[in-house]
């Protein structure tokens, strides 16, 4: 029973990265109605800025902050250059285009940084949390600013103007703007917030996997299954998809003899892809009726 | 509607070509097709090899391209049926001493009766839910290959090295150009076969599911079988390629068909342009020569200028080389009006 517990505890600090992830793409589908597969590419550029400021001699929330404002600018640039000129395009063209922006990302950030391993500081320490060795203060501190995040992101959406009218655009973009919303500019401020977001989640990330130009492909996956699994449309969904996917992987590395750690991402995403089956809009998605 | 069954239906709005035009398209294909059966008598062995895996990918792409363009099912789980036509061929080949050739069609059996399984529960899911699922195939692929109770067979990490065939009945030539035209056979023939079922009363079910599954459901298509036969068949094409493949490279490994390879053949579909066959061959080439360009460009960078070149491709052409197609058809239309 011990061991269960263990193992419950360490799969949701792992959980908390997933769910930060998860929540970035959950932001990102709201706002644009697809999966951004650059998103883990997008953190992880970000993370690599707030270094070199810190290298500069910036403390760390200065760095923090600095690379959020840096991060929502580039995401709206990013839309603004690249992915407007293809709003008419096919939706699998916009997919290439995710990838080749993965490419970019990925290359330039390891022609600039090199692909050394680097270490992260992070703000929280890293002694163990209440006594316990599975969760150290820095995962602690992780779940603390995932949960902030959330309630500061149903605050936004549900009571500011300016949230009810991005669900509008991503609702309904037809009748959003006759009411007289710039859905196009709401689709840029989608972009903003999931990168800032994602920057969120790479600088949390970064002490546990440490940084270099690869760190987040693992990441994403699992921030991609566990938005699946919570369900695309609900922020909540995601972070309880994060925390389930984190569990579901390390009892599944426990409990199920040959599964050493290579097996893990198959059989937590064959387990997510049965839940799937069974609830087709992930836990907390909405159903979306089709007309003919 | 999830966001890439829309793509898909989006992509159908293009088709429209004039009948008497397509002269043009008959031209093209009989001018391709007469550079492709000429040209390895001009150039070198390797050169030769590598317009082998152009028709092997191009063959995965259009199997991708049945799939996608045909029944609007997105798949990034190409790879995982690529590694079980190769593996099936090399074990048969190595293990068995089974002729190359026979092991092509086994290969295929095989592939449709795993695709079509994996079709079934595959059925409830549509759009990103389906990427998903068959993404979670992809990855699990290279690790299933490597455990330990089918390392006998597998060769685990290592894999198996396949024997090249010689050109039969005494031919004079070399084993790269004699594995060239073998290709260059088979891919025509299904190359055929994929254009006659897009054709017939299947593709149409295939094309009325894309364009709209309850209308088509409505109209007595029975999705959950067409839905499934086109996994299976697109699964079938691909183990053919992946057959084909490990004859070429002569080599079978694991961590040749991760989700790179899947994301490859995506790429190859959508510069090739979704739904149009004769563009799989195009497509087949962008993946298979752009990297290559890429990295004589700048070699720290070459992800960067490979990024940089689709992005270009995307951006003149966001149907793909089907787009190019049809602007070549309306100009020689013109011209021909002047």
């Amino acid at each position: 029973m011990e061991l269960f517990t263990n193992q419950v505890l360490a799969g949701i600090a792992t959980g908390a990265i997933y769910a930060c992830m998860a929540l970035a793409v959950v932001m990102i589908y709201q706002a644009i109605d697809h999966l951004n597969f650059a998103q883990g590419e997008m953190a992880m550029f970000s993370t690599f800025i707030s270094w070199q400021l810190m290298q500069w001699g910036i403390p760390y929330w200065g760095a923090f902050i600095l690379t959020l404002a840096l991060s929502f600018i580039a995401g709206i640039a990013i839309e603004r250059i690249l992915f407007k000129p293809l709003a008419k395009a096919p939706i699998l063209t916009n997919v290439a285009g995710f990838i080749a922006l993965f490419a970019i990302i990925n290359s330039s950030a390891g022609l600039i940084w090199d692909f050394t391993i680097k270490q992260y500081p992070t703000p929280f320490g890293s002694a163990p949390f209440l006594g316990s060795q599975l969760i150290s203060t820095h995962q602690a501190g992780m779940i603390g600013v995932t949960v902030l995040l959330l309630l500061g992101l149903y605050f936004f959406f549900q009571y500011t103007r300016v949230g009810l009218a991005m669900r509008a655009a991503a609702s309904v973009p037809e009748s959003a703007r006759l009411v007289g919303i710039n859905t196009s500019w709401m689709i840029a401020l989608g972009w903003g917030m999931a990168t800032a977001i994602g920057a969120i989640a790479g600088m949390l990330i970064a002490p546990v996997v440490f940084l270099e130009p690869n760190m987040m492909g693992g990441v994403l996956i699992y921030g991609f299954a566990a938005a699946v699994l919570g369900g695309l449309t609900s922020p909540f969904g995601a972070v309880v998809g994060g925390f389930l996917v984190g569990v579901f992987e390390n009892l599944a590395g426990t409990y199920i003899p040959g599964v050493g750690n290579e097996l893990k991402l198959p059989i937590a995403l064959a387990l997510i892809i049965s839940v799937l089956v069974v609830k087709p809009a992930g836990l907390f998605g909405r159903q979306i009726v089709k007309r003919v | 509607m999830s966001a890439v069954e829309e793509v898909v239906t989006e992509a159908a709005a293009v088709e429209a070509v004039p009948k008497r035009a397509m002269t043009l398209g008959t031209g093209t294909s009989l001018l391709v097709l007469a550079a492709l059966i000429i040209m390895p008598i001009f150039v070198k062995n390797f050169i030769i090899f590598q317009m082998t895996m152009l028709l092997i990918y191009g063959l995965a792409v259009l199997a991708l391209n049945i799939l996608t363009g045909g029944s609007g099912q997105f798949s990034l789980g190409q790879s995982a049926f690529y590694a079980v036509g190769a593996y099936t061929t090399a074990v048969l080949m190595e293990h068995f001493d089974v002729n190359y050739a026979l092991t092509l069609p086994i290969a295929g059996v095989v592939c449709f009766g795993f695709g079509f399984l994996f079709g079934q529960p595959a059925l409830r899911l549509s759009g990103v839910y389906l990427a998903l699922a068959t993404f979670a195939l992809a990855t699990a692929m290279p690790q299933l290959l490597k455990l330990n109770f089918l390392e006998h067979w597998t060769g685990g990490v290592q894999g198996l090295v396949v024997t090249k065939p010689d050109a039969p009945f005494g031919l004079k030539m070399s084993q790269d150009m004699w594995l060239y035209y073998f290709s260059l056979v088979v891919v025509i023939g299904i190359y055929i076969l994929a254009v006659n079922l897009l054709r017939s009363r299947s593709g149409r079910a295939f094309m009325a599911i894309r364009d709209n599954e309850i209308a088509a459901s409505a109209m007595g298509v029975d999705v959950a079988l067409y839905k499934t036969l086109a996994f299976g068949v697109s699964a079938a094409i691909t183990g053919i390629a992946g057959s084909l493949g490990a004859i070429a490279v002569q080599f079978v490994a694991p961590d040749s068909y991760t989700i790179t390879l899947a994301v490859s053949l995506f790429l190859g579909m959508v510069v090739g342009g979704v739904g149009w066959l004769p563009g799989s061959i195009v497509g087949a080439a962008f993946i298979i020569f752009v990297p290559n360009i890429a990295e004589g460009i700048s070699k720290g960078l070459s992800g960067a200028v490979f990024g940089v070149l689709l992005f270009l491709v995307i951006y003149l052409v966001p149907h793909g080389a089907r787009q190019v197609a049809i602007l070549g058809q309306q100009l020689a239309g013109k011209l021909r009006k002047n």
